[in-house]
């Protein structure tokens, strides 16, 4: 167990490599009840929400969740959230645990008349249930990504989330925190593999979703991080000036996946020549070599550049691949 | 496929949980049982190159496992004779069996008498109990 964000939590069960192939390869459960969750409410709430959040929450309808960035006035990134619209004028927020006070105080000093913030993250439990046989294994039929739907397993009330964090088909559970127990051994008893956060940082680095606090903050803007995906610029979020003025000269430096070609792991923090910098890194369980993500200058984030990672006093070669890096096989 | 915790009688040890096994003028090194349950899985070994020298005390390579990179710390001081491949293309041999085919390097001692500063089986074990 390791202590994280006030929240004890395993890294590990039977082992990091093995939880990460029953992910790829079956069914695998994280308790991800850290995620912090806020409820914005109110006939404003829609407005507070498109002022502060970086996507566009009028292409978001009830049923439905959308990928989007609290942004500072710079477009750094302050945290990324996944948005639930519950109701028309009802909205779940779910962040990052470390991020959550920040999140919730940033939103709240901006509540608009009609709009109300509350920090509910106590009241719910998240389990992420991911891999290519985890609908089979908790009964539930296919449904399109990013939406959402009232549902009950094995007698728990839960909202099912079709939404991950490791590149698999999946869903992610919420219900009451009262039913979390009752819940993770329901799950456990379908055949699903305990997973813990080890497990949830390799499988989410094969496929290249950043970590905030790792690939994605405050002092890199969105554009720069690659996720202008999730910006819709004209709707004039907090920073979408700034990121209009990035994307029309090009960032200077770029967050890029990239392979070791050397054998070696690349890890957090190591530079790479040329004025990059590592800001993830790990043995890849599924292609069996180091893996990353890191900024390097514009020039060389075109795939198939090599880099030069300085791991621990020696340069290791590596090369910039199209993202993400593992693809499933076809099945 | 992991072993079971063990630390035989015929190795010497050193507190930064490494072993020699001591064949007449050269030794076989490695890492205990319990190195290898701490780190978990080990996914990459950064040998030392035959030729090179090793002191005792001082770090002759690495091994990583997916979360924690480790160094390895010699128990003995000497010149590398050879380094144990398998453990390089296969480094989770390691886990399987760390004190037969997960040895890490053969070193011809320069300096056999650190061997009286070395932990013998029973009082390593104690150092892992207090650990």
């Amino acid at each position: 167990m390791v202590a994280f964000a006030g929240w004890e939590m395993p890294v590990q069960y039977e082992g990091v490599i093995a939880e990460h192939k029953a992910v790829r390869g079956d069914a695998g459960v994280f308790d991800v009840s850290h995620m912090g969750e806020l409820e914005v409410e109110g006939p404003t709430a829609r407005d507070l929400l498109q002022a502060m959040l970086s996507n566009d929450v009028d292409r978001l309808r009830p049923g439905h969740a959308q990928y989007t960035l609290l942004t500072n006035e710079d477009g750094g990134i302050l945290d990324d959230l996944i948005l639930y619209r519950l109701e028309e004028h009802r909205f779940l927020i779910v962040a990052n645990a470390s991020n959550t006070d920040v999140v919730y105080r940033w939103v709240k000093e901006h509540e608009l008349r009609g709009s109300d913030v509350r920090d509910v993250s106590d009241e719910y439990a998240l389990l992420a249930v991911q891999g290519p046989r985890s609908l089979e294994r908790l009964g539930l039929a296919p449904a399109k990504a990013f939406t959402w739907a009232m549902g009950e397993l094995d007698g728990v009330e839960v909202m099912v989330n079709r939404t991950g964090y490791t590149g698999e088909e999946g869903v992610e559970l919420a219900c009451m925190a009262d039913d979390a127990g009752e819940l993770w051994d329901a799950i456990l008893a379908r055949g699903v593999v305990p997973c813990g956060l080890g497990a949830r940082d390799t499988l989410r680095l094969e496929v290249c979703f950043p970590l905030h606090g790792n690939d994605i903050g405050p002092q890199w803007d969105a554009i720069s991080s690659g996720l202008g995906w999730a910006c819709a610029l004209d709707t004039g979020f907090t920073g979408a000036d700034r990121l209009r003025e990035v994307k029309a000269t090009g960032p200077a430096r770029k967050l890029v996946a990239f392979v070791m070609t050397d054998r070696a792991i690349p890890r957090q923090g190591m530079s790479i020549a040329g004025g990059g910098e590592v800001t993830s890194g790990t043995m890849s369980p599924m292609l069996d070599v180091g893996i990353g993500m890191g900024y390097v200058p514009a020039p060389s984030a075109a795939p198939g550049t090599e880099l030069l990672v300085d791991v621990r006093g020696k340069e290791r070669r590596a090369e910039v691949r199209k993202k993400p890096l593992y693809h499933k096989e076809p099945s | 496929m992991a072993a079971t915790e063990s630390y035989p009688d015929d190795l010497l040890y050193h507190p930064e949980h490494d072993w020699a096994r001591i064949e007449g003028d050269e030794a076989v090194l490695g890492i205990t049982w319990f190195a290898q349950d701490a780190l978990g899985e080990l996914v990459h070994y950064e040998a030392p190159d035959v030729g090179g020298t090793v002191t005792k005390g001082s770090s002759y390579g690495e091994v990583e496992s997916v979360k924690a990179v480790s160094d390895l710390i010699s128990p003995l001081s000497g010149e590398v004779i050879e380094v144990n491949q398998a453990v390089v293309d296969a480094p989770e041999t390691v886990n399987a069996d760390p004190y037969g085919d997960g040895w890490l390097i053969r070193i011809r001692m320069t300096s056999p008498d650190e061997r009286d500063d070395l932990l013998s089986a029973a009082d390593y074990r104690k150092v892992v109990d207090e650990a």
